[in-house]
Formats: structure tokens, C-alpha cells, sequence
């Protein structure tokens, strides 16, 4: 409900006609809430984590750019568009490095230059490949991630990623690898 | 037939669709053919039926003169030359090789729909092995095979290479489990292939060169579709390949062909009426220079293209090559940008020239002003879809129900959407049901959940109430947005015609359910996810689920002690129960997915151990 009354706040100077409400139309009082909305009502798998019931709000309002599975109804290489799309500012050049994961049998391929930062990078292999990766720079020890990321870079060497500035890991990656994390041992001289 | 189950029974299932009305067929009384199989006008008749049968292509027409007498049932079973299964687990395929001797054409479905959304675990099952296995063996003559929702390997795909030496159509729609080598056996061996399309499949890039793989000289080809084939292809093969198919009339390229790769192969193919562009983007790989700087007239290249009628691809587009397609736009009928996040600017000057379109398939980048663009021009648009650039929950989003009501308004002969949008009003959906009465197929997805209509702050359901009520023709409907029992009891009220229904968090209670499965009498394929309905609300549909070809309920509220007691009560059902495999011990009593659907054969033997069948 907070959120919706922030979003509110920007039509104050509207008509009473057009404001958001919950009523029926027709009363004037405090927006009902409507009893159909009681938490009660739905089944147990929507009182999981994704969605945050507060006591005083029968209505369910889940945060923005939170994931439900499946949710919305498109098919994953749509969702992973919007990770890949362009900017209008591209001219329409592209940096594009293939990317594997151990164990999934598909290769996709990354355009480097849609990203400025490996906290983005990391992000759009997430969602591309369903995984959780480690970030090592992080020096977090074991975070109980999964999968580390490793890339070719033009020695032909294969390296962690995230132990070099961001520029420089640009312009020297020519390949991606997403690997299990017990395999990362003896993998480059920078651990 | 050597099985106890009538031959009614196996038509409604062989047919794979409803069959004929969709009713559980009494067996065929023994008596029908008069008995005698020596008498000689029996054996005109039968020839003559024959001769008839040929020609009639409906499988429903079929359906219903099989079950006329045993004679035009076999009559029918000799002259059955396409095949259709709904459910490849619905029937064996021996039971099919045996009744149907001289199969050309064969279409399988497999995985429910909502395993397109992550809602199906892997391995779920699906395989087509065993098929083609028994096709190999059967039908010699094969010579098209079309999939959809089916885990097909490479083994599959060589065995299709081996097997049917008149092979000439393949295609694979949202089809997983292969890769580029299973492709290269493909295109190397089926010397008459004509058409191979690859529609949303996963195929994995084992690096093989498979368009190198097509053998030398004229080819065949009428159709090349791959642009969801997400590996490299050689491109000097593809243009010799182009330059070698003088039938290629549809071509679609992968995000891989550059635009001016593009050019390349458009100016050897001049006959093409079907054009994937590829990325539409000149792609500068890392190491390139951006090219020569020769900047190629795509202008003129697609003033040239008389033939063009269709256009898809974009999937790297750079805008400003966009408005080189203008001179095709008058003859365009069918234009699917979904994949191009353009803008309303760049998307106007386009789209006023696509007087003859049809179909259009965009992203809501084009927002409510790109809607109105297409509703002032495409008065003839029978199909329109509109998907999510950004797909998670907003409160407002670039398309609303603004964009729907333009799009009402100007495209009155519609007859099929399926639009995205974060908020939605109940007056432009009635809007809607009354300005396009044909409307056959209405998808409203309501990103945020649990939405009002944002202006009154009422349910949704005196919108999809009236989409059900005035549009006399629907028969599949996907609903969204904060939705009561209430609209429930519309579309069981008015829904007759309705063969397919997706509802996702909606609903009040199990009387919504009950609504729809003792209203809607044509009901096929029922799938509901995290909606609060459960035994009570599917009792009523006992009588109808031997006439469905499925329903699928997630996160709802169903035990498990219904499902074994259907189960037992209808055994011909097959009755699957899941759970995604975090989720396995959060939900008691409830299941967490049940997919339930009729078969001739019983219960499948390739059921992974997650699957629990009852």
C-alpha cells in the first residue's frame, strides 16, 4: 500500500474522479478493502518469499522486478532480449564472446559492450543461464555459490574473472566459461 | 483391432483434438457392416469409399466416417495420409502404426504449454525416440514430420535422415534436446528436403557446420527457417546454398547474419516471399574494423523484393537502418518486430506504409502512440501481439489500455491478440468485445498481478465478462488481473465455444472453477496456476475430462487424496503429480502440480521419478 500512495502522491492535483482506489464506485468513504483480497483466501504457495504481506494490508502488493517463476507468461530467450537489447545511443557495433556453462548443452553468445560492470555482467548470465555465480574479486570466501566464471583471454590463458579492472577484462575476453566452483582450483595465478 | 477399447475411443484419441463434439464414444456395435465380408456390392462400397475418402482432408470429417461401420472405418484407416496427436502420451504409437498403414505426414505435440515458462521440470519427458522409432519401422514413405513441445535428440533426427528416403518437411516448433549436428545428418541425407524450419527451438551449438552439410548442386529447398538457432552459421555455405535453391521462397536467418550479410543473400534470392532478416545490424565482431565504410543501398535492395509478404527477424536491430524497409511495406501482410526494441518515433514512419497487414507482432516499445500508428493504418489486421521489452511488475508500463481501445477502434476485423501491459481498464475490454466482434483468440496479460481496472478500482471481470458474452466466436481466452468468482461465472455462462483457458492468480474460490468446468462444454485444455481452486471447484468436471486433452493445475489447491480418488474413479485418465523440486515439502496436503490428461494406453513408461503417476 505504501507504494501505491507514493504513486498517488504525483496526481494530488487531480480529479477526485481518476485516484486510484479500491472502492466501489460510488463511496466516497476510505477505499474498502475488498474482502476477496483477505490473505486467507489464497492458497499457501503465494505465502512464500516473494511476496510481503503486511498485517494492516489485507491487499497483496508485491515489490517491483521481484521473480516469480514463470511470471510474466514469456518465453525465456524474450526475458533474456531484454537483458541483451540495445541502447538507442549504439551505433550498432558489438563485442560478442561465446559463453558456456558446464553441464548445459546450449552456448550462447554476450555482447560485452552492453555492460559496464561485472555486477551487470554477472547479472544477465544469472538470468541466462539460471545460475548463481561467484563473484572471487569479492575475496568473500566461500559464499556458497555454485559456479564461478572464467574467460580466454588473448593469450589463449584462462582466468577468473573479476581480478582485472573492467576495461581492461573487455578488451582482453574472448571467450566466457561458467564453471562448477570445485573445478576453479589451480585456475590462474591471481588467487 | 485386437484391444478392448472401442474404435471410438481410439479416434478421439488418434485425432488428438476434440474429436468429433468431444464425447466419450459407446463401442461400435459388431453388426454395423451387415456382416458379410464376401458379398460383392460390400466390396464396391468399399472401394468407392475408398476412392471418396481420399479427399477429405478434415480430421474430423474422419473422425466421425470411421465410426460410421467397420467397413469406412477401415476404409478410412487405409486412406489416412496426415496424422494428427494432440498428446503423444494419449496413445501408443504402435496402436497408431497399426491402425494407419500408409501415413505420409505426421504431427505430434508433446509438453504442456506452461513448460514454455519454466513451470515443468526438466526431463519432464516428451521424447520422440520411441516414435520414430515405430515410424521408421511403419511408414516407409513418410514425408513430413511437424513437432511441437517434444525432446527430440540427434540419434532422433539421423534416424529420420535413414528412414524415410521421400523426407521432404521438417518442422520443430519450441522442440529442445538437439544440436547442430543433429541438423548437419538432417540436411546431408534427406536429398528431397524442401522445407526444415526451426521455430523457438533450444538447439545447442556443437559447432558443427551444418549448412555446409547440404549436398552440392540444385537444391530442393522452399524453406530455411533457423533464426532461433543461436550458433554461428558459415556464411559463404549459406550463400552458395541461396544462390543453389531456386525454389527458396521462405528464408529466415539467425542473429548471426549481419545486414550486409543480409544484402548478400536477398540479391541471389529475389523469389523470396518470407524474409527472417537476421540481426539487422552490421555486428562488428571483436577484433574487426567496422567494415570497408561501403554503405550498401538496402533501400533499393528491398524496393526490388515484389515478392516479400512476410518480414520477421530484427533481432539486433539498428534503428536507423529501420526505414530501409518502407518500399516493402505495401505489400507486407504479415511483420513481426518482436524482437525490435523500437520506439514510437522510429516505429511511425514505418508502419504507415503496411496498409495490407495482417498479422503484427510487436515489442511494447512502440508504446500506446505505435498502437495508434497501427490501428490509423492496418485497418485489415486480423492478429495482433504485443510483448514485454521489460517483462517484470511496474505500476506503469509504455502500453495500457489505451493502446487496446486505438487498436478496437481501428482494427474492427481482429480475431486475435495477445497483448502485455501493467495496468488495464474494464472499458476498453468491453470496448473491445463490441468493436471486434470476430475475435477468436483474446490473451489480456495483466503483468501486475492481482490488478484492478485502474481507473474505477473495480475487478477485471465485467471486462472478460463481456469479451466472453459478445464475441461470439472465442474459443481460447487467457485472463489477468485481479479477477473474482464473478468472471468466472461469465465465461461458464457464456463461454461455449471456449477450447482453451489460461487463468493465473485469479479467483475467489473453488465456486469460480465450478463456473467454468460445468459451463464451458467445449473445454479442451484447461491450465491454472496460483489461483485458490481445488477439489470442490473441479468435481463438477468428471464427466468432461475424458473430452479434454488436459488440465494442468499449479499452486493451487488440490490434495492429494483427489487425485487418487479420480484416479481410480476414471481410469482411462492419466493422472500426473509433481512438485518443482524446491518446493517439495511447503505444501501439506496439496500438490504442487497435477496434469491430468485421457489415454488409450494407460499410464507412460518413460515418467522421470519426480513424476508421481496414481
Amino acid at each position: 500500500m505504501d507504494q501505491k500512495r507514493s504513486t498517488l502522491s504525483l496526481f494530488e492535483d487531480n480529479d477526485l474522479a481518476t485516484e486510484l482506489r479500491l472502492g466501489l464506485p460510488g463511496t466516497d468513504d476510505q477505499p474498502e478493502i475488498k474482502s476477496s483480497l483477505s490473505s486467507n483466501k489464497r492458497s499457501s504457495s503465494e505465502m512464500g518469499s516473494n511476496i510481503c504481506i503486511d498485517e494492516n494490508e489485507s491487499r497483496l502488493v508485491p515489490p517491483a522486478k521481484e521473480q516469480i517463476v514463470g511470471w510474466p507468461p514469456v518465453r525465456s530467450y524474450r526475458k533474456n532480449i531484454f537483458l541483451l537489447k540495445r541502447t538507442e545511443s549504439e551505433t550498432g557495433s558489438g563485442m560478442y564472446v561465446k559463453v558456456s556453462m558446464d553441464g548445459a548443452p546450449y552456448l550462447r553468445k554476450l555482447d560485452l559492450k552492453m555492460y559496464t560492470s561485472y555486477e551487470e555482467l554477472m547479472k544477465a548470465l544469472q538470468e541466462m543461464f539460471k545460475c548463481i555465480i561467484g563473484l572471487y574479486f569479492e575475496r568473500e570466501g566461500d559464499n556458497g555459490s555454485q559456479h564461478a566464471l572464467s574467460y580466454e583471454d588473448k593469450e589463449g590463458d584462462w582466468m577468473l574473472v573479476g581480478d582485472v579492472p573492467w576495461d581492461i577484462f573487455m578488451s582482453s575476453c574472448k571467450r566466457l566459461r561458467i564453471m562448477k566452483s570445485c573445478e576453479v582450483k589451480g585456475l590462474g595465478d591471481s588467487l | 483391432m485386437s484391444d478392448d477399447t472401442s474404435p471410438g475411443c481410439a479416434t478421439t484419441a488418434a485425432a488428438g483434438s476434440g474429436g468429433s463434439s468431444g464425447k466419450v464414444r459407446a463401442p461400435v456395435s459388431s453388426s454395423g457392416d451387415g456382416g458379410s465380408f464376401t458379398a460383392h456390392p460390400d466390396q464396391v462400397l468399399e472401394n468407392v469409399i475408398e476412392n471418396v475418402l481420399v479427399f477429405l482432408t478434415s480430421r474430423r470429417d474422419r473422425s466421425t466416417v470411421s465410426l460410421v461401420c467397420k467397413s469406412w472405418y477401415r476404409a478410412e484407416a487405409y486412406t489416412r495420409s496426415d496424422l494428427f496427436i494432440g498428446n503423444c502420451y494419449a496413445i501408443a504409437p504402435n496402436r497408431v502404426t497399426n491402425r494407419f498403414k500408409r501415413i505420409r505426414s505426421v504431427s505430434l505435440k508433446g509438453k504442456p504449454r506452461f513448460a514454455d515458462f519454466s513451470l515443468l521440470p526438466a526431463d519432464w519427458g516428451a521424447y520422440f525416440t520411441r516414435w520414430v522409432h515405430a515410424m521408421s519401422l511403419a511408414y516407409r514413405a513418410l514425408e513430413k514430420i511437424y513437432l511441437k513441445r517434444m525432446s527430440v535428440t540427434d540419434d532422433d533426427l539421423s534416424v529420420i535422415a535413414r528412414s524415410f528416403p521421400c523426407f521432404k518437411e521438417l518442422v520443430l516448433v519450441c522442440c529442445e534436446g538437439f544440436g547442430t549436428s543433429g541438423l548437419a545428418v538432417v540436411v546431408s541425407e534427406c536429398r528431397n528436403l524442401r522445407v526444415l524450419e526451426l521455430i523457438e527451438d533450444e538447439v545447442s551449438d556443437d559447432e558443427t557446420d551444418w549448412i555446409s552439410c547440404f549436398p552440392e548442386g540444385t537444391t530442393n529447398l522452399e524453406s530455411l527457417c533457423f533464426d532461433c538457432v543461436e550458433a554461428e552459421v558459415n556464411f559463404d555455405a549459406l550463400e552458395k546454398l541461396v544462390a543453389r535453391s531456386p525454389m527458396l521462397k521462405k528464408l529466415k536467418l539467425n542473429m548471426f547474419v549481419s545486414i550486409g550479410e543480409l544484402y548478400r543473400l536477398v540479391v541471389r534470392a529475389p523469389q523470396l516471399t518470407h524474409l527472417g532478416t537476421g540481426a539487422f545490424n552490421p555486428l562488428v565482431e571483436i577484433g574487426q574494423q567496422q567494415g570497408d565504410n561501403q554503405e550498401l543501398d538496402y533501400t533499393s535492395l528491398f524496393a526490388a523484393c515484389k515478392s516479400i509478404v512476410c518480414l520477421s527477424g530484427f533481432r539486433e536491430i539498428a534503428p536507423e537502418y529501420f526505414p530501409t524497409i518502407v518500399p516493402l511495406c505495401g505489400n507486407l501482410t504479415s511483420l513481426n518486430l518482436s524482437y525490435a526494441n523500437v520506439n514510437a518515433e522510429q516505429f511511425k514512419p514505418v508502419i504507415r506504409h503496411c496498409h495490407k497487414l495482417q498479422v503484427f507482432w510487436a515489442m511494447d516499445s512502440i508504446c500506446d502512440e505505435g498502437l495508434q500508428a497501427v490501428a490509423d493504418t492496418c485497418k485489415d489486421l486480423r492478429e495482433l501481439r504485443v510483448f514485454p521489452v521489460d517483462p517484470h511488475e511496474y505500476d506503469e508500463g509504455p502500453v495500457s489500455e489505451v493502446g487496446l481501445l486505438a487498436i478496437s477502434l481501428g482494427c474492427r476485423k481482429l480475431q486475435s491478440i495477445l497483448y502485455f501491459c501493467q495496468q488495464m481498464t474494464n472499458a476498453a475490454v468491453i470496448a473491445m468485445s463490441k468493436n471486434c466482434p470476430d475475435l477468436v483468440v483474446f490473451r489480456l496479460c495483466i503483468i501486475g498481478r492481482y490488478r484492478p481496472d485502474r481507473v474505477t478500482g473495480e475487478p477485471m471481470d465485467e471486462g472478460f465478462g463481456a469479451i466472453v458474452k459478445n464475441c461470439k466466436k472465442l474459443t481460447r481466452l487467457a485472463v489477468s488481473g485481479l479477477l473474482t468468482d464473478k468472471a468466472f461465472s461469465y465465461i461458464g455462462q457464456y463461454g461455449k465455444l471456449v477450447r482453451t483457458l489460461s487463468v493465473a492468480f485469479a479467483g475467489d474460490s473453488d465456486a469460480g472453477l465450478k463456473s467454468v468446468l460445468e459451463g464451458c462444454t467445449n473445454l479442451q485444455k484447461l491450465e491454472i496456476r496460483d489461483s485458490p481452486f481445488g477439489d470442490s471447484g473441479l468435481q463438477p468436471g468428471l464427466h468432461q475430462f475424458y473430452n479434454m486433452r488436459f488440465v494442468w493445475m499449479s499452486s493451487c489447491r488440490v490434495t492429494r487424496q483427489w487425485c487418487l480418488e479420480v484416479a481410480r474413479r476414471l481410469p482411462k485418465l492419466v493422472v500426473e503429480v509433481f512438485s518443482r523440486d524446491e518446493e517439495e515439502g511447503e505444501r501439506g496436503d496439496f500438490v504442487e502440480t497435477l496434469y491430468m490428461y485421457r489415454s488409450l494406453d494407460g499410464p507412460r513408461p518413460d515418467a522421470p521419478q519426480f513424476v508421481e503417476i496414481l
